[in-house]
């Protein structure tokens, strides 16, 4: 009875909590396992990026962290220029790169909600690998 | 599904060794999940079947398999004296009680993992696989040598997963060591079906969500297992229990039968459990 009474009250189940809890260990994991994979991400990211802005790829960080009841993808991408609307070119100047450090808190800040939102791609890319090919890539990295 | 395929495969044409038995080797990481336990059912179903089994306890230092089986008193030689040459192959061999197709292999005890010489493992199960339709291994608890000894000479394995955070997340990490040469099949041990009915226990489901393998079977969690281990003798014997039958089903899996993967009784529910899930979403 107390039982049902939780779950009136929407307390989650304790194989519920074992779940939730499961997914993003595993998560966390299987990033730790695979830090070549988290690399070319980061190469991949600043591509992206790089198309509309010029960035410092040496100082970039990417870090995970647990939020609440996800895992959230925090990018630090100082920018060094701005393309123009319209040009071509970059503005690569001294006051376009002090501008940019200031910049710098609002990337991450910015990225979070997009990062939320990146985070079920990072796992079902796994899934899926392990689904058609039995996890050749993970496996592999986790056997080294 | 692998093993369907590589099954009726073996009696076929292939070259060289054209009767090699299946080195399959029993892990989990975690310990505490049953890995003996299940080494020693699913050891005497096969051998009900009529294969020749044996069963090598890898976990060197932790002698156990030999109690589960009732043969303590008949260890004379174990693994290692094997491997180091002191004993041959048949004298360390113990004959099972209730079946003469099956063996045992006992660990050493007062001796340690790492006195293991992986090259010489891998030779000894390859001896045992011309001699033995199916090798099963032990494999200690960890993923260190010792762990990496047992694998070495096995060409299957079977992950013992029970319905818990950390044995589920072990195992995770134990088949990506394994990599895809192993082709690891799942048995899910210890389940409580009125638990995972009230939401207070993981799900075969929720479990193979994760893992995502090929699931040979569930063993239940009966108290029934502790009184056959108290008398060494494995539940498999009984073959009209549902645990035992349980084992022969898994058995007949591994051996490429297509018969469905034993599973937990579905009880029906109570009218308030039922109420209870309405309300509280799908939280069972």
């Amino acid at each position: 009875m107390i039982e049902f009474l939780k779950r009136l009250f929407g307390q989650p189940s304790s194989s519920a909590t074992a779940k939730e809890r499961l997914r993003l260990v595993l998560m966390t994991d299987h990033l730790e396992l695979a830090p070549e994979m988290i690399e070319k991400m980061k190469h991949d990211l600043v591509d992206v990026i790089s198309r509309f802005v010029e960035v410092d790829r040496e100082r970039i960080e990417v870090s995970f962290e647990r939020q609440d009841r996800t895992l959230a993808m925090l990018a630090n991408i100082p920018i060094v220029a701005v393309n123009r609307p319209n040009g071509t070119g970059t503005n690569g100047n001294g006051t376009a790169t002090t501008g940019a450090v200031k910049e710098e808190p609002a990337v991450p800040a910015a990225s979070t909600p997009g990062a939320t939102a990146a985070t079920p791609p990072v796992r079902k890319r796994r899934r899926k690998k392990k689904a058609q090919a039995k996890a050749a890539a993970p496996a592999g990295a986790a056997a080294q | 599904m692998h093993q369907v395929q590589s099954v009726p495969a073996e009696p076929a044409p292939s070259a060289p060794a054209a009767k090699l038995g299946r080195a399959i080797v029993l892990t989990s990481g975690k310990g505490g999940v049953g890995k003996t336990t299940t080494t020693a059912n699913l050891g005497t179903a096969l051998a009900a079947r009529g294969a020749r089994v044996v069963l090598v306890d890898a976990d060197i230092g932790l002698r156990n398999l030999d109690i589960v089986l009732g043969l303590e008193s008949r260890v004379k030689h174990h693994l290692l004296d094997v491997l180091e040459e002191r004993a041959g192959v048949d004298d360390a061999l113990v004959s099972d009680k209730h079946s003469e197709n099956l063996f045992l292999l006992a660990a050493a005890q007062s001796r340690e993992k790492d006195e293991v010489e992986t090259e010489k493992m891998q030779a000894l199960i390859a001896a045992l696989r011309e001699r033995f339709d199916y090798v099963l291994i032990d494999c200690p608890a960890g993923i260190e040598l010792g762990f990496r000894n047992a694998v070495a000479g096995a060409d299957e394995a079977i992950v013992i997963c029970t319905p818990e955070v950390s044995a589920v997340r072990d195992v995770d990490r134990v088949v990506g060591l394994l990599g895809n040469r192993f082709r690891p099949q799942l048995i899910v041990n210890r389940l409580r079906p009125a638990m995972v009915r009230k939401g207070k226990m993981l799900s075969v489901e929720d479990v193979n969500a994760i893992l995502r393998l090929p699931l040979l079977g569930v063993i239940v969690d009966e108290p029934q297992i502790i009184v056959t281990t108290n008398r060494g003798e494995p539940l498999a014997l009984q073959r009209e229990s549902s645990t035992g039958a349980a084992y022969h089903a898994i058995a007949a899996r591994v051996a490429g039968e297509d018969v469905p993967a034993p599973m937990p009784p579905v009880a029906k529910s109570s009218i308030l459990e039922r109420l209870g899930s309405i309300f509280g979403g799908k939280r069972a």
